[in-house]
């Protein structure tokens, strides 16, 4: 199976949150972000690579550089942050309702 | 890409062991105690959130200090088998006032037994949010909310719901 990482994946790495924090303030480049973080040129730009992958960010080119901003469209984003938001919504429903019907047999 | 093959919704069913009639009523009566309390478009700290158990009934976050905030509206009560509520936050997680750009959440409870109910979640048409998004995407980068909302894709938990 080829692996593809989603916009969880992509965003379990606490580097990449970084990044993608630092691209939603505002678009960057490879070396402002490696000037930024603690982290090599080269890693950054494998970090960017999955963030693309995962639908997160884009990359236009700008003179002899590439510009990294967050993906506009913003579905994919929007869509990992409400996934999250609603499995620990259900959990807590699952344990509540679970919960009331002990207490009341 | 990735977000395209995933569409534009967030499906998740649970199954919870509990009569239909609880399980809805539990959903709506203790959402206080459901709805993750890192969530709120609040300023101050959450005291509670509010869902009122009808059709147009509100859906607010009460702060600490008496400050309200409504985030959605009831669009069907039908106890105990279907709820359909607005989601008036844009990706920022704040209050979107435009209604054009907000999505909703339908909820469908299914009685698999007299003591069993599956649970059937679908948060959808979220490009209505996304295009709100694109238009403003300039700005995007001045708003605090992507750092704060960030922060929970740190412990992602194994998801136990699909």
């Amino acid at each position: 199976m080829t692996y593809r990482p989603n916009e969880w994946t992509a965003l379990g790495d606490p580097t990449r949150r970084a990044i993608f924090a630092r691209l939603a303030e505002q678009p960057r480049a490879v070396g402002e972000l490696a000037g930024e973080l603690p982290v090599s040129r080269p890693a950054v730009s494998q970090h960017l690579k999955v963030l693309k992958q995962a639908g997160l960010v884009v990359d236009r080119p700008v003179g002899n550089r590439r510009i990294y901003h967050v993906d506009p469209d913003g579905v994919g984003a929007l869509r990992a942050q409400l996934d999250g938001f609603w499995i620990k919504a259900l959990a807590a429903f699952k344990e509540a309702a679970e919960q009331t019907t002990e207490e009341t047999q | 890409m990735t977000t395209q093959a995933q569409g534009t919704s967030v499906r998740k069913t649970i199954v919870v062991e509990a009569p239909i009639e609880r399980a809805f009523s539990v959903f709506t009566e203790q959402f206080d105690g459901i709805k993750p309390r890192d969530h709120t478009v609040l300023a101050v700290e959450l005291a509670e959130s509010v869902f009122e158990p009808c059709e147009g009934g509100r859906v607010y976050d009460r702060g600490v200090d008496g400050s309200e905030c409504q985030w959605a509206r009831v669009l069907a009560y039908e106890p105990p088998n279907r709820l359909v509520f607005s989601w008036e936050l844009n990706p920022q997680w704040q209050i979107e006032s435009d209604l054009e750009k907000t999505s909703e959440v339908e909820l469908r409870f299914v009685a698999e037994t007299s003591e069993r109910t599956r649970v059937e979640l679908e948060h959808r048409n979220l490009d209505r949010h996304g295009e709100g998004w694109e238009g403003t995407r300039e700005g995007v980068g001045s708003e605090n909310g992507w750092s704060l909302y960030l922060e929970r894709f740190a412990d992602v938990v194994k998801p136990e719901v699909r």
